[in-house]
């Protein structure tokens, strides 16, 4: 037994030698390419949302390169597994920057990923586009947001339900950790500002895949009975949703009672749920699969195509993965060199189109302009847009709603030339972002 | 002259009429045509047009509408209900119901409705039905409008309690009419209304009333009543959540009864610390996934059928790792852990190359819905069968090893192995059967969780840590003390998390068991006698 095991170990210790040696030959064969370092777990629990987002960036690369690829080189993708694990992305960051030199990263999804590989981003000078929604509160110089800021979903969201549904009570319901606490504490300040009572307002955290919910949706239906419509804000992550919705379904609470606006759940998501009970609970995002435009139909196309099925969702982040790869082409091409500091300044005001219609703008402060959409759950695991804002809203990287970050802007251009400018002291606060 | 002028004015009126009610005064076929049409604000208003046609074809179409079943045909805009069918859409005409034809999906526009139209379907709905013949309709009527109070609809309400004869349903609708009449200007009335409300159990009543205590500017009486109904309903209240929290516990309790019963064969009776455990519940709950996939029209029916599918997937799979890794192991626990670990890195990743994402469990319309005892109180139906099913389980398993021969042999092995081999017990055969049970039984249990939780690679993970530390606590090897341990655990969980809140109150829990097997190493029902290894 132990004997065969350690041939077992020689051998594969033998294979991922030569792995290696072929990974180094291709690597000085390559100088005529471009570098495109692709950050996302493959492996993991994040695996699940994050392996899409790199099939995205290898399906945008494969179709520039068709076209020409960028100033006039083929693009190389170096693509890397940090597995689910956040010190890992800090190393692997490192390794594509200063071993594979890659000029640019397209990666990480959870905030604690990107606030891991962000000292280093920093340090040895990259490029990092992050695609995903966030509790803001953060503008680096070295990092693109192309998700969502908090007033581009959260707050959209909010005020939709405060007119088109009425809503005058709200329980803000999230899993445990960064995004959902700090997002919560701008929606209720927000709240407040808006002349929500105290009491009108229930705060609640449960932990990582939570999955017993009877006494939560009890008391959200108790909370619910006071005679004011109620909407419930949720910001629960991942394997946590289903046992959520279900339970909220057994206790017959329908979307027209209650509704809940999540900001975690996509159409990924849905083709894990019974979706016949939820329909028309929302989600607030700046994309779903079901916007009608040219752009859209081409994308969805495209994708099935690439990833040979023609079931699989195409989602927000891939939107934001979409829009954030075609502003580095254009900036790059604009700026004639793939220089980090050249690009980074090429990329302001640089304009894409939006998969949903429109343009999408990116703006000195790091974060896009882009509209916000709310969605209504239908029977067949897609979202039915009920409502956009008519124009583009610019993502806020300091809100304005928390006293503490309400007098600070990013700006990254002269004269500001900084990530958390106050505009009260007239300084920046000495923080790399 | 003067005539003549008269005359205009008059033609002039009756154009400037006919314009303006062309809405209203519209036929049914056309006014639905125009709710298909109009945008969610307008559909709101021509709903109620529609209703104050006194037509009775509207309900049905509302209930179409509600359904998502209303329809615009592309071709030439007329609204048709449609139901599913193999070859596409089966239409049927709005005005006499007849089947016009089947259809492909493509040619038929869906009438779009959003929460704020549904809401108001649903009121609508209520008040044509609570004329219904069928008495469950009438109470859902009832229900529905005592959650969205309407003083419009009070004369309709008022007539349907004089016609009521079912007096459970007729409580309801009371209830119903009280939250109308308690803002009426008639003090009388206010009063009943107040009377009626604070007999009930509801928590709508209870909101109106706190209000209704709370105010300084009305009747002083009124306040009074109101203070004490509210004083009464929040009594009553308070024992039905007693109540509702004993149920929720001992729902959590079945289900980790359920998660932790094949652990409590595979750990508890053998001795095999199994990581592998998890992945086992997994696969009962893909089987129940695959089961729906390839009969997709007997959706009722899966849940039974997966039982039995779940038990034999499972448990074979069971047996393949005892006989292939395990049974080289036995008494070395710690490679044991190890190995079983690795197999349980495996299953994941095999079910993970086959599909990343969770996998939707439908649940059948038999588990889904509640059981209302009271306005205060209702039960849902798929925790319900989760606890009876546990508890089945749990008995079945129970006399297989007390009644069975293999049930005799199995303990005889556990107790004295050389002893049961020189009896005849082929030890190795019963160690892969045992272990294919308590295999099986964690399948059995993935099909029941399907209905509550996601089902997906990592969906094992969850339930490891909770079974280990029901068997660990309830004693290693006894059923019983699995038992207690998993309702006890469930129980105090629930009664906990009210008042600590989730994280905290699951943190609780795991400090007093760490201390409970400090004070009593082998568990609540500790097994005794002279086999107990030491």
């Amino acid at each position: 037994m132990s004997s065969t095991l350690k041939k077992l170990v020689k051998k594969t210790s033998l294979a991922i030698g030569v792995a290696a040696l072929a990974t180094g030959a291709a690597v000085s064969h390559a100088a005529d390419t471009i570098k495109v370092g692709v950050l996302h777990s493959l492996s993991g629990t994040m695996a699940i949302s994050e392996t899409t987002l790199k099939d995205t960036v290898l399906m945008m690369i494969e179709e520039q390169n068709k076209a020409g690829g960028v100033l006039g080189k083929k693009l190389e993708p170096v693509v890397v597994d940090p597995a689910s694990n956040w010190p890992l992305f800090a190393e692997k960051t490192k390794q594509l920057l200063s071993k594979d030199k890659v000029s640019v990263i397209f990666g990480c999804w959870t905030s604690v990923s990107r606030k891991s590989v962000l000292p280093v981003i920093e340090e040895l000078n990259g490029l990092l586009f992050y695609p995903v929604q966030y509790e803001g509160e953060e503008s680096s110089k070295n990092v693109f947001y192309t998700g969502a800021a908090p007033n581009q979903q959260a707050i959209p969201a909010v005020d939709y339900l405060m007119s088109a549904e009425g809503v005058k009570r709200w329980v803000l319901e999230g899993t445990d950790y960064v995004y959902p606490r700090t997002t919560n504490k701008i929606l209720e300040a927000y709240l407040i500002s808006k002349g929500v009572k105290k009491e009108d307002i229930s705060i609640n955290y449960t932990p990582f895949g939570h999955s017993d919910w009877q006494t939560r949706v009890a008391e959200i239906k108790k909370f619910g009975s006071a005679g004011k419509k109620t909407a419930v804000v949720s910001t629960i992550n991942g394997d946590a949703n289903v046992p959520f919705y279900k339970e909220l379904a057994n206790a017959g609470i329908s979307a027209e009672d209650i509704p809940v606006v999540a900001f975690s759940v996509g159409e990924e998501e849905l083709s894990g749920f019974d979706t016949k009970p939820l329909v028309g609970h929302l989600a607030a995002w700046n994309y779903f699969m079901s916007a009608e435009s040219p752009e859209n139909d081409a994308f969805i196309e495209k994708w099935h195509k690439f990833i040979k099925d023609k079931k699989r969702p195409t989602n927000d982040p891939m939107e934001a993965t979409y829009i954030g790869f075609k502003m580095w082409v254009k900036a790059v091409e604009k700026a004639g060199t793939t220089d980090v500091d050249a690009v980074r300044k090429a990329m302001y005001g640089i304009t894409v189109p939006n998969l949903t219609g429109g343009i999408a703008v990116m703006n000195t402060n790091h974060h896009l302009t882009k509209p916000v959409l709310i969605g209504e759950i239908q029977e067949n695991g897609q979202f039915e847009i009920v409502w956009q804002t008519p124009d583009g809203v610019i993502g806020d990287a300091w809100t304005d709603f928390l006293p503490e970050s309400a007098s600070i802007v990013a700006d990254w251009t002269a004269p500001i030339n900084c990530g958390n400018f106050n505009i009260k002291t007239g300084k920046c606060s000495g923080q790399n972002y | 002259m003067n005539y003549t002028i008269k005359k205009i004015v008059l033609i002039a009126i009756g154009l400037l009429l006919s314009w303006i009610s062309v809405g209203w005064s519209a036929d049914f076929e056309s006014l639905t045509k125009e709710v298909a049409q109009s945008s969610y604000a307008q559909k709101n208003k021509l709903i109620d047009q529609l209703v104050a046609l006194e037509d009775p074809r509207s309900l049905t179409v509302l209930k179409a509408m509600l359904d998502g079943k209303l329809y615009l045909q592309k071709s030439d805009q007329t609204v048709v209900i449609g139901e599913d069918h193999p070859d596409g859409v089966q239409i049927k005409n709005i005005s006499d119901e007849q089947v016009i034809d089947v259809v492909g999906a493509r040619s038929l526009e869906k009438v779009k409705i959003n929460n704020s139209v549904r809401g108001k379907l649903r009121t609508v709905i209520a008040s044509l039905q609570l004329s219904a013949k069928d008495a469950s309709l009438r109470r859902q009527s009832a229900r529905d409008l005592i959650k969205s109070p309407d003083a419009e609809l009070r004369d309709i309400i008022a007539a349907a309690v004089e016609r009521e004869e079912s007096s459970s349903v007729k409580k309801e609708m009371e209830l119903a009419l009280a939250l109308v009449d308690v803002e009426s200007e008639n003090a009388d009335r206010r009063k009943q209304a107040i009377k009626v409300m604070s007999a009930s159990y509801s928590p709508e009543a209870l909101a109106v009333l706190e209000r209704l205590s709370a105010d300084k500017e009305g009747a002083a009486d009124i306040a009074k009543l109101a203070a004490e109904g509210a004083d009464k309903v929040r009594h009553r209240m308070g024992i039905m959540k007693f109540i509702e929290n004993l149920f929720f516990g001992a729902s959590l309790g079945s289900v980790l009864l359920l998660a932790a019963i094949g652990l409590a064969i595979t750990f508890g009776v053998m001795g095999v610390i199994n990581m592998a455990h998890g992945e086992m519940i997994m696969l009962g709950a893909y089987t129940t996934f695959a089961v729906q996939q390839i009969f997709p029209n007997w959706i009722e029916a899966s849940i039974i059928i997966a039982i039995p599918m779940a038990f034999l997937v499972s448990g074979s799979v069971g047996v393949l790792i005892e006989r292939t890794v395990i049974r080289h192991l036995y008494g070395r626990p710690l490679e044991t852990l190890l190995a079983t670990f690795g197999i349980s890195l495996f299953l994941q990743q095999l079910v993970r190359t086959y599909n990343s994402n969770n996998v939707p469990v439908v649940t059948p319309d038999w588990m889904s819905g509640f059981y209302q005892v009271n306005g205060a109180l209702s039960l849902t139906y798929n925790r319900l069968y989760i606890i009876v099913f546990s508890l089945l389980v749990l008995g079945l398993l129970a006399l297989l090893l007390r009644k069975t021969l293999l049930g005799l042999q199995m303990r005889a092995v556990t107790q004295n192995r050389a002893m049961a081999n020189s009896m005849g017990i082929r030890s190795s055969w019963v160690d892969a059967l045992t272990f294919g049970l308590g295999s099986g039984i964690a399948g059995i249990a993935g099909v029941a969780l399907s209905q509550i939780t996601n089902v997906g690679p990592n969906m094992g993970q969850g339930f490891i840590i909770d079974s280990f530390m029901v068997v660990v606590f309830g004693g290693v090897g006894n059923l019983l003390g699995t038992f207690f341990a998993a309702m006890g655990l469930g129980v105090v969980n629930k009664f906990l998390e009210p008042y600590a809140g989730a994280v905290l109150g699951k943190i609780f829990v795991l400090v007093f068991i760490i201390l409970f097997i400090q004070w009593r190493p082998r568990g609540l029902f500790a097994l005794k006698g002279r086999f107990v290894e030491d």
